[in-house]
């Protein structure tokens, strides 16, 4: 023990000797002043501690750090292209109803898709997203969670709110803005939240829901909730991702940042959104754990976040998980990514496997599909038919208390409106329909 | 959409100017305002950025602080709000601040104002936000006109222009006059134009408000009410002397717009009458017509309520005029 000790201690002296050449490290020198065990751990710490904010060491060689420098991260995966489970000891061994209703919810989401962009194409309504290749992200994440934590999403996350069981009603008023959405037919649609659901409200601008769900997560500190926030690889390039990345980091939040790597930013390639090893490399560098993800694999996406929620609220650290998604966004695909499109279909990769566990068939399929389609087209036709917000809604919750000029407008809208009936319905109907 | 023609026609030749954005290249625009340049122009004048507006913004003011031309799109000006310290801070500053000695000759478009069916966060007008700042020329066309010889003004000009173009606009076709298809036509900054002569009252109008007004102005004509519309063309710098010799003419006063009231451009218009020997020109108060002084709802109902129409022109132009 004396011996070690000892050649520690000459060590200490080493690079007590550095620091005090270099004549920046008086915090080194300073805890080297003591030889007790603490000065031990001091110096591993030490060692590593020779520059400001950088765990390094030193080198006597010059040389770049390229990027093929490192091995890519990896993508983790459960099951293969058949539905096979590669490594036994990674199957999350789900129960039939768990795996069922992750199964039910992925191809609903899919013929919601089908049916409500159908529907911007036809001008029914101004704006859509689909959700299509993504549905193993939305439901293996969302299976991991509890509806208490809180999902910050992009607006490709409807998987997580139907998870949740938002209905399909409220779904189409939302996207209807009629007088039974809960938004009050303020805003766009898909643009869905809940506050019951623990679903903040979609906002448009870009990445701007990124550091609010950081904020999020440090009210969070130490309870049994995270903040899992869904940020596409697009969104990752505006400055509001590294204040998310970096104020996560130093403020150690329990949040999960889950980026949804779909290879196109609407239309921009991630050729030329990003260079280097992703979204996913940024994790490390910024001091956040992270796992790069088979997202065409739900219960890769489950396993990823069960893990990631466990270690954010055991440590009160964020963690990053990128799923990286079949591609799916724009018309034209290159043939290799056509190709990555057919045979990784997320829900077909899951049906097979549910049909190899004996839980599923070809006429449950038919059933099913049957019963999800008549379920949405019911909720649609009902959801286009409801009036819209009567005028009044118009003033308010622009403020908490309505305010002496909003009143006055109020009033004068209210001497106005029946001047030009044609306009402004009372009933709130919609005056291209009369 | 004339912007496409003259671009197309104009860039041979023309040293340094790029444009940069958000899909403007290979996906020709959000709004197809730049079809076919890339191609045409290739990869060193057509330029796809990442979605990091504060990034492009601040990358265009930088080339043109070293001397190129850029044209900085915004998908629309709602997404500049990312990048709105580049724009005030940096492009509309740094030729004051470094005594006249680096200019930044560039000229940020995109589509500003209401538009359909896109709510709060994508529907609003910023005409007034960046009109309140000195250093920047703040352009708003109406027409085809209009935008063709102000981008050639604002693309000129030594002084970073914001340049409003409207959404709903970008959908409507305008006849052009001989002279406004002609090579060499090009219109001057701060100067509004007449869109419609009048001797009852002045509707002085920009961008889309232009049409609402114009449609106000054909219900009045057709109860005997001549309205002159003005269509203001630039807001910074604006011009105060063409209102002032309407209202001398009609001694009546109304401004329409998308944007809010509180602080806007026609709070400007207003104030700026009062200060001036044309408050006495006028027969009542000044009164404003805007957008409802709330966020923009989505439904469509709401929307309608929330923007003026050519209807609610038509009816404070009679309630200001006392005609039943």
């Amino acid at each position: 023990m004396r011996v070690v000790i000892c050649r520690i201690h000459l060590k200490l002296r080493d690079i007590e000797f550095r620091a005090t050449f270099d004549g920046v490290y008086d915090y080194a020198v300073r805890i080297l002043c003591t030889y007790k065990r603490t000065s031990i751990r001091a110096y591993y710490r030490l060692k590593l501690l020779l520059f400001p904010g950088a765990k390094t060491t030193w080198s006597e060689k010059i040389e770049f750090i390229k990027m093929k420098s490192y091995r890519p991260i990896p993508v983790y995966r459960v099951l293969d292209r058949q539905g096979n489970v590669i490594n036994p000891a990674e199957d999350p061994k789900l129960p039939e109803d768990i795996v069922i209703k992750m199964y039910k919810s992925m191809s609903l989401l899919n013929n919601v898709d089908k049916i409500l962009y159908e529907s911007q194409r036809q001008g029914r309504i101004s704006f859509y997203m689909t959700n299509y290749g993504e549905e193993a992200s939305h439901i293996g994440s969302a299976a991991a969670l509890n509806n208490e934590d809180i999902i910050y999403g992009q607006y490709r996350e409807v998987g997580v709110l139907i998870w949740r069981g938002f209905t399909l009603q409220q779904l189409v008023d939302q996207c209807y803005g009629n007088k039974d959405d809960i938004g009050k037919g303020r805003q766009m649609p898909v643009h869905y939240g809940s506050k019951e659901l623990n679903f903040i409200t979609i906002s448009s601008p870009l990445s701007t829901q990124m550091p609010q769900a950081v904020g999020s997560a440090y009210t969070l500190k130490n309870t049994n909730q995270v903040v899992v926030c869904y940020f596409g690889e697009g969104a990752a390039s505006e400055g509001d991702a590294h204040a998310a990345f970096n104020f996560a980091a130093t403020l150690d939040c329990p949040v999960v940042l889950f980026c949804r790597n779909n290879g196109y930013a609407i239309s921009t390639p991630i050729k030329e959104q990003y260079k280097g090893d992703g979204i996913a490399a940024r994790g490390p560098s910024y001091g956040i754990h992270t796992l790069r993800v088979d997202g065409n694999d739900v219960f890769a996406v489950y396993n990823a976040t069960k893990l990631a929620k466990e270690y954010a609220i055991k440590e009160n650290k964020p963690l990053e998980i990128i799923p990286h998604q079949m591609i799916v966004l724009p018309t034209d695909l290159p043939s290799e990514i056509k190709q990555w499109t057919t045979n990784d279909y997320p829900v077909m990769k899951l049906r097979y496997y549910i049909e190899k566990r004996g839980l599923w068939d070809e006429d449950k399929e038919k059933e099913w599909m049957k019963k999800s389609r008549n379920d949405i087209l019911n909720a649609f036709n009902a959801g286009e038919k409801k009036l819209k917000p009567k005028w009044t809604e118009m003033f308010n919750d622009v403020y908490k208390d309505i305010p002496s000029n909003i009143l006055k407008q109020q009033d004068y809208m209210n001497k106005h409106a029946p001047y030009n009936k044609y306009y402004y319905s009372d009933l709130g109907s919609n005056p291209d329909t009369g | 959409m004339p912007l496409i023609r003259l671009w197309t026609r104009k860039w041979n030749g023309m040293k340094g100017f790029f444009i940069i954005g958000e899909e403007v290249a290979q996906y020709d625009g959000a709004y197809k305002i730049t079809r076919g340049l890339w191609k045409k122009y290739g990869d060193k004048r057509v330029i796809d950025t990442p979605i990091t507006e504060m990034g492009f913004t601040g990358i265009a003011t930088g080339a043109a602080m070293a001397g190129l031309r850029p044209i900085c799109e915004f998908m629309t000006f709602n997404f500049a709000m990312q990048a709105i310290d580049q724009i005030i801070n940096s492009a509309g500053k740094t030729f004051y601040m470094s005594a006249g000695r680096v200019n930044v000759p560039i000229v940020f478009r995109g589509p500003n104002g209401a538009a359909a069916g896109v709510a709060a966060q994508h529907s609003q007008c910023y005409g007034a936000w960046y009109a309140h700042c000195p250093g920047l020329k703040v352009i708003s066309p109406y027409s085809s006109e209009d935008c063709k010889g102000l981008l050639k003004a604002a693309i000129r000009d030594p002084d970073p222009v914001v340049f409003l173009e409207n959404e709903i606009l970008y959908g409507v076709q305008f006849t052009m006059s001989d002279q406004a298809l002609s090579k060499d036509f090009v219109l001057p900054i701060g100067k509004a134009k007449i869109e419609r002569p009048g001797k009852h009252i002045t509707l002085v109008a920009h961008s889309n408000a232009v049409d609402i007004a114009l449609q106000g102005a054909k219900i009045l004509a057709g109860q005997g009410i001549e309205a002159e519309v003005i269509n203001l063309r630039s807001l910074r710098p604006l011009d105060t002397e063409a209102i002032a010799k309407s209202v001398a003419k009609t001694n009546h006063l109304i401004t329409v717009e998308q944007g809010w009231p509180t602080c806007g451009i026609g709070a400007e218009i207003l104030a700026r009458i009062m200060e001036t020997e044309t408050f006495f020109h006028l027969d009542q108060p000044a009164v404003r017509i805007t957008g409802a002084d709330v966020p923009m709802p989505y439904a469509k109902t709401l929307e309608l309520a929330a923007l003026p129409q050519g209807k609610d022109v038509a009816a404070a132009v009679k309630k200001l005029l006392k005609v039943k």
